[in-house]
């Protein structure tokens, strides 16, 4: 990791100063080794203070939509994207978010991000140092020192990682690429879901979405909620309610953002990372992709410039609704 | 009515059914079932639509929050849009809204599709016998529906 | 001062829950909020911070005010009734019983909100010391002592015992009520408690900051700032920090259609948030930027200025650890220059 922050760094000042890009998007430290902030660069010595380590797990392709809008003329945005960002960068690119004429990407490489949730679970308490040790985290706390194997504690989105390539990049920084990791089947939990009665199902969702504080965490940080007003937010949709006052609200609102990004989602998991409440949010998405994988064909959104997503298009022979109720099970 | 033992008066279940009907087939084979004076039921709500495909989810999800017991929508038969492919897309809409509902654990057999055309009159009356028939059957939606709505 | 054997607390909390709901720290879905304590309940004695702050109990984060109801031509108005729910709140930690104070300020000066103040009436506040602080605390910056918490009552978890000192008037009544399930002892453990966590709370990263410049006089002088815009360039705009922070209070009224009439409720608001305050010519903070210095200049330098000087932030750290981009109050001190250590 230390490696490709080197490397980065010196390209983005030999960028910088030969003025192929006017800015930079990246990540900042925070107090504690784990709380790295999104953020701008535009001088030398502001790069200098640039990371990236293990907890970059931070999508930085949505900032580009307002990044451009807001450069000035004939300026050029330089941004890090991970392998998984770039399935979004596409996907922006498609929906003709953003101007891929005033990017400059830079792919970096990725080992899976480490979830500080998950790290503090098991029982880390007042962290005051992190050491990247490759394999492990060697944690430095207050309450003496604990190290941890990374793979226990990586990102719910890396444990199913959709591969080291980058599908969108103007050059790639992975001196040491990954060799070989472990890969979850991303639809393990929604077929666990699926395969509960209807009744476990409604009880599973009740108590997890009962837990929404409608914070909108997860439709802010999403790159596909990219509407400039949400219908959640416009008071004349008759829908926007800034709380969850009855329990139906909140089911609605989740399903209604999970369907408003269906097909465009790339899975890139951001959602179910910044809940407060740790729902697992990412399920409805995943749960729409399966079915359009079955349904329609296989299909990953972000995957290639110029894809036509699935709910904006058809096939003749499609299958009818009532294959849902066919399909029988539970 | 029905009296139960204790002489308590028990309301019998109406349910509330709402039937989105694309403008150019489904509701005129409703218009068509009125006039050949084909019986359905008076529990059945029409809401006509331009298209099927003008119906948002948000439409059905909403249906429920009033208090719909069912929400069907019908609209003209795949190839003979009014606007060529407007059904298509609704078709995969829908299939994916009541699949996502199915998984959140709603009673699937409440949401239902239809494709009926301006000749199908029968057909409409069909329809519409078999799924207030299936909604009786399942009773009052309790899974679905805003609380403060109900009376 | 009265004591109970950690391994006992179930008596304790039966005892409390025969007189009075009783509400605490469990975990539920795998994230620990204030819920009600029935029989079988796990109280989560370790566990700092809920997601939620004890704010929700005093002020929830929706409650209807009042109804209309449209029968025929005829229109009736139904009030909602106040809260009269005795409860004890347990296991309040001393940063959110300092924002009960805070709320107060807002809530109950003339005219006093109803529906708060029935509930505070109605509240008996149980603190807990906090015996494990956690990297993201900096109470004791705003004056706190985590050591200390105020409250009706205050208990200190240590040494396998769960020790009880009563200090107001009805936390002493309600000492008596229940009194039977303790026994007198030795408490040299809450002693010993007291100096571990100020040793501890001297290593934390974050309590060195200095809140120097930060008072009711320098609205203008902060707000034409140029590290705002810095600052907020990677906000996004969602409400996670307000809605798990203990003292804002920020709220707006909405009506819900039944169909057959209208509920009003109130329900937390954020001032992140894009239709914050909205009126009919737009909204009157267009950008984050403006929505971001809002928050911050509210807690730090509005409030105070209303308020004798008091800060609107009790340090509890829940922003620091719950902001998806990881921007918090603390590094807002930080960035204008309040960092001691």
């Amino acid at each position: 990791m230390q490696k490709i922050t080197g490397l980065a760094k010196k390209r983005i000042l030999e960028l910088l100063a030969d003025g192929t890009v006017t800015k930079v998007l990246g990540w900042v430290p925070g107090d504690f080794c784990y709380d790295v902030t999104p953020a701008y660069f535009e001088t030398a010595e502001e790069v200098e203070g640039m990371i990236y380590d293990s907890f970059c797990g931070a999508n930085l392709s949505k900032y580009l939509i307002n990044g451009c809008k807001t450069l000035e003329e004939g300026g050029k945005i330089l941004v890090l994207l991970k392998p998984c960002d770039t399935y979004s960068f596409n996907q922006l690119l498609n929906e003709h978010r953003i101007d891929r004429d005033k990017i400059y990407v830079i792919g970096v490489g990725c080992k899976g991000m480490a979830d500080i949730e998950k790290i503090k679970a098991q029982g880390v308490k007042g962290v005051t140092k992190i050491i990247d040790n490759g394999d492990t985290f060697e944690i430095k706390t207050i309450y003496g020192d604990k190290t941890v194997a990374k793979k226990d504690v990586l990102l719910e989105k890396c444990l199913s990682c959709k591969g080291k390539e980058h599908k969108a990049f103007d050059e790639v920084i992975d001196p040491e690429p990954e060799t070989e990791q472990e890969i979850k089947d991303r639809f393990e939990k929604v077929k666990e879901v699926e395969a509960m009665t209807a009744e476990e199902r409604y009880n599973f969702w009740s108590g997890e979405l009962s837990k929404c504080i409608r914070c909108n965490a997860c439709r802010n940080i999403c790159p596909a909620c990219s509407c400039m007003k949400c219908v959640f937010d416009n008071p004349r949709s008759g829908v926007a309610s800034k709380a969850n006052t009855d329990t139906f609200e909140e089911k609605m609102f989740h399903i209604i953002r999970a369907f408003h990004v269906a097909g465009r989602c790339t899975d890139c998991g951001e959602c179910s990372r910044v809940c407060p409440q740790g729902i697992p949010l990412h399920l409805l998405n995943r749960k729409f992709i399966k079915d359009i994988n079955e349904f329609y064909g296989d299909y990953q959104a972000g995957e290639e410039e110029g894809q036509r997503a699935p709910l904006v298009n058809f096939d003749f022979e499609d299958v009818e609704p009532s294959i849902v109720e066919e399909k029988g099970g539970n | 009515m029905q009296v139960n033992e204790n002489n308590e008066v028990k309301k019998e279940f109406k349910p509330l059914i709402v039937a989105f009907c694309c403008n150019w087939c489904s509701y005129a084979g409703a218009d068509l079932a009125g006039t050949s004076r084909l019986s359905y039921p008076a529990d059945v709500k029409i809401i006509r639509v331009p298209c099927s495909c003008r119906v948002n989810p948000m439409f059905i999800l909403k249906a429920f929050e009033k208090g719909a017991d069912g929400v069907i929508m019908c609209g003209c038969h795949p190839g003979d849009c009014h606007y060529s492919t407007g059904n298509y897309y609704a078709r995969r809409r829908m299939t994916l809204l009541f699949s996502m509902l199915d998984f959140l654990g709603v009673d699937r057999a409440r949401t239902r599709v239809e494709w009926v055309s301006a000749a199908e009159g029968q057909k409409f009356a069909l329809v519409m016998n078999d799924f207030a028939k299936k909604i009786h059957e399942l009773g009052e939606n309790v899974k679905l529906g805003d609380l403060r709505c109900k009376k | 001062m009265y004591q109970i054997s950690i391994d006992n607390l179930n008596t304790l909390f039966e005892k409390i829950a025969a007189v009075r709901s009783l509400y605490m720290p469990v975990k539920k879905n795998d994230q620990v909020n204030f819920h009600k304590w029935e029989e079988g309940t796990e109280y989560c004695k370790d566990e700092l911070k809920t997601v939620k702050s004890a704010k929700d109990l005093f002020f929830p984060q929706s409650e209807n005010i009042v109804a209309f109801k449209k029968e025929g031509k005829k229109i009736s108005v139904e009030t909602g009734e106040l809260p009269s729910e005795k409860f004890v709140l347990f296991g309040v930690r001393a940063c959110d019983e300092k924002s009960f104070e805070i709320l107060d300020k807002v809530f109950l000066s003339e005219p006093a909100d109803q529906f708060y103040k029935a509930r505070r009436l109605n509240g008996l506040v149980v603190t807990t010391a906090c015996g494990a602080p956690e990297e993201s605390c900096f109470c004791t910056v705003f004056g706190i002592n985590p050591a200390e918490p105020k409250g009706d009552v205050t208990t200190w978890i240590a040494d396998g015992k769960l020790f009880w000192q009563a200090n107001s008037e009805e936390g002493k009544a309600f000492t008596e009520e229940i009194k039977d399930v303790f026994v007198d002892g030795d408490d040299s453990a809450v002693e010993a408690q007291k100096k571990q966590i100020a040793e501890i709370m001297e290593k934390l990263p974050l309590t060195g900051l200095s809140l120097e410049g930060w008072n009711g006089d320098v609205t203008m002088e902060k707000f034409n700032q140029p590290q705002w815009a810095e600052l907020s360039e990677a906000c996004l705009g969602c409400g996670t920090c307000t809605f798990v922070c203990p003292t804002c209070q920020c709220y707006d009224v909405r009506d819900y259609d039944t169909g057959h009439g209208i509920q009003r409720f109130r329900c937390w608001d954020s001032c992140m948030y894009s239709d914050f305050t909205m009126m009919a010519h737009g909204t009157n903070r267009p950008t984050q930027l403006q929505r971001f210095r809002q928050r911050f200049m509210h807690k730090l330098v509005y409030f105070p200025a209303n308020n004798d000087g008091e800060y609107s932030c009790v340090g509890c750290g829940r922003c620091v650890s719950k902001c998806p981009i990881s921007m918090n109050i603390a590094k807002v001190i930080k960035a204008f220059g309040g960092d001691k250590k």
